[in-house]
């Protein structure tokens, strides 16, 4: 109400108008996440599983990190393998699963 | 019957536990029955907001480990003797919190009191919602400030979907209280104002505390605001929303500093 009067007025209006429509739009972003597998964390455990299956390696040292762009989203996957790496010897087929 | 009261944020440094020492005081000064618990296990502050922390001997954690009894741990307030203190531990070992010990001591409590005011510590982690697991109602502090108001919107979803009472199918009563107000500030446009906040986070209000140097000085000596500057604007809100969370219907207004005669003439704040 104010607002409005002011900008009627003429006068320079402060930034909360900015900051509640950044807000409106964020959340709006952030409640639809919500509630949803966290598919970010399950990635990373399968893909854990799978490559542990045939290196030893330290969890830790696993990133996995996903960008949402507007055009193009990119999953990036930054694994550390310790220095002088094993490869596990190779498993029966029936265990891999 | 008794209510547990989560006071909680997400983001810190909003004034959960000015908060929950201010309503605590405020509830027993209205001769209820009052003990606030502090959830910040390794950064307990809430001994030193109310004054006790040379007090302290046995914590939170005591209790749950089986080390001390409950009334060993509880601290009776010097000025008010029906408010009580249930400090936290100063250990670094933050999972020597468990669920399970969390329920056994509010389901005591809850036989003793008629309220439980829990003081979650900041963030979304374990000491977060083990502080709002049994919750009946909770008090979401926030400031008119983006961050601030987005951490909120994150922990009424936990309220909603993490706590014992939404497991159940059953709702957390909740309440948005509003600190640091700065109500001309907001009336420039310059900071979010009530209605923007209340819009965005689409839950009730439970008050509105001025920005005030009281808030300051009544921690400074350890004592809450309300019991320390009883007249104050802040104490003021905190007694109105102490209030309606006793279910009456109190008029919503931003309290307002009194300024004496030379201060307004010199242009400066109520000091």
């Amino acid at each position: 109400m104010s607002l409005s009067l002011m900008r009627l007025l003429g006068r320079r209006t402060g930034s909360a108008p900015v900051a509640r429509e950044r807000l409106q739009i964020l959340l709006a972003h952030e409640r639809g996440m919500r509630g949803q597998p966290d598919l970010v964390g399950i990635l990373r455990e399968e893909i854990l599983a799978v490559v542990s299956r045939h290196v030893t390696l330290d969890p830790d040292k696993v990133l996995v990190k996903m960008d949402r762009g507007k055009s193009v989203s990119t999953l990036e996957v930054d694994i550390e393998l310790p220095h002088g790496f094993e490869q596990r010897t190779r498993l029966p087929a029936n265990q891999l699963a | 019957m008794a209510k547990v009261l989560v006071v909680t944020s997400g983001k810190g440094g909003v004034g959960k536990t000015t908060s929950t020492a201010a309503l605590g005081a405020a509830l027993a000064q209205n001769g209820e029955r009052v003990v606030v618990v502090d959830f910040d296990v390794g950064l307990r502050n809430l001994d030193l907001v109310m004054g006790a922390e040379r007090r302290v001997v046995f914590d939170l954690i005591n209790v749950v480990q089986g080390v001390a009894k409950l009334s060993q741990a509880l601290i009776r307030d010097k000025r008010l003797e029906n408010l009580w203190l249930l400090p936290a531990s100063q250990t670094r070992d933050k999972d020597a919190l468990t669920d399970d010990g969390v329920r056994r001591i509010i389901a005591d409590l809850r036989t003793k009191f008629d309220w439980v005011i829990c003081d979650s510590p900041a963030g979304i982690e374990r000491g977060a919602t083990l502080a709002m697991r049994y919750a009946d109602e909770a008090v979401i502090v926030t400031n008119p400030e983006v961050s601030s108001v987005r951490d909120s919107d994150r922990i009424i979803g936990m309220l909603d979907s993490k706590t014992a009472r939404a497991e159940r199918g059953e709702r957390v009563t909740k309440h948005v209280l509003i600190t640091r107000y700065d109500s001309a500030r907001a009336m420039r446009g310059e900071m979010l104002g009530i209605d923007d906040i209340l819009d965005i986070l689409a839950t009730p209000l439970l008050g509105i505390i001025p920005e005030s140097q009281d808030v300051l000085r009544a921690s400074n000596i350890g004592s809450p605001v309300t019991l320390n500057n009883a007249a104050s604007a802040p104490a003021r809100a905190y007694f109105d929303a102490a209030r309606r969370l006793n279910g009456e219907d109190v008029a919503m207004t931003v309290p307002v500093e009194r300024r004496g005669f030379m201060n307004r003439l010199l242009g400066r704040r109520a000091a």
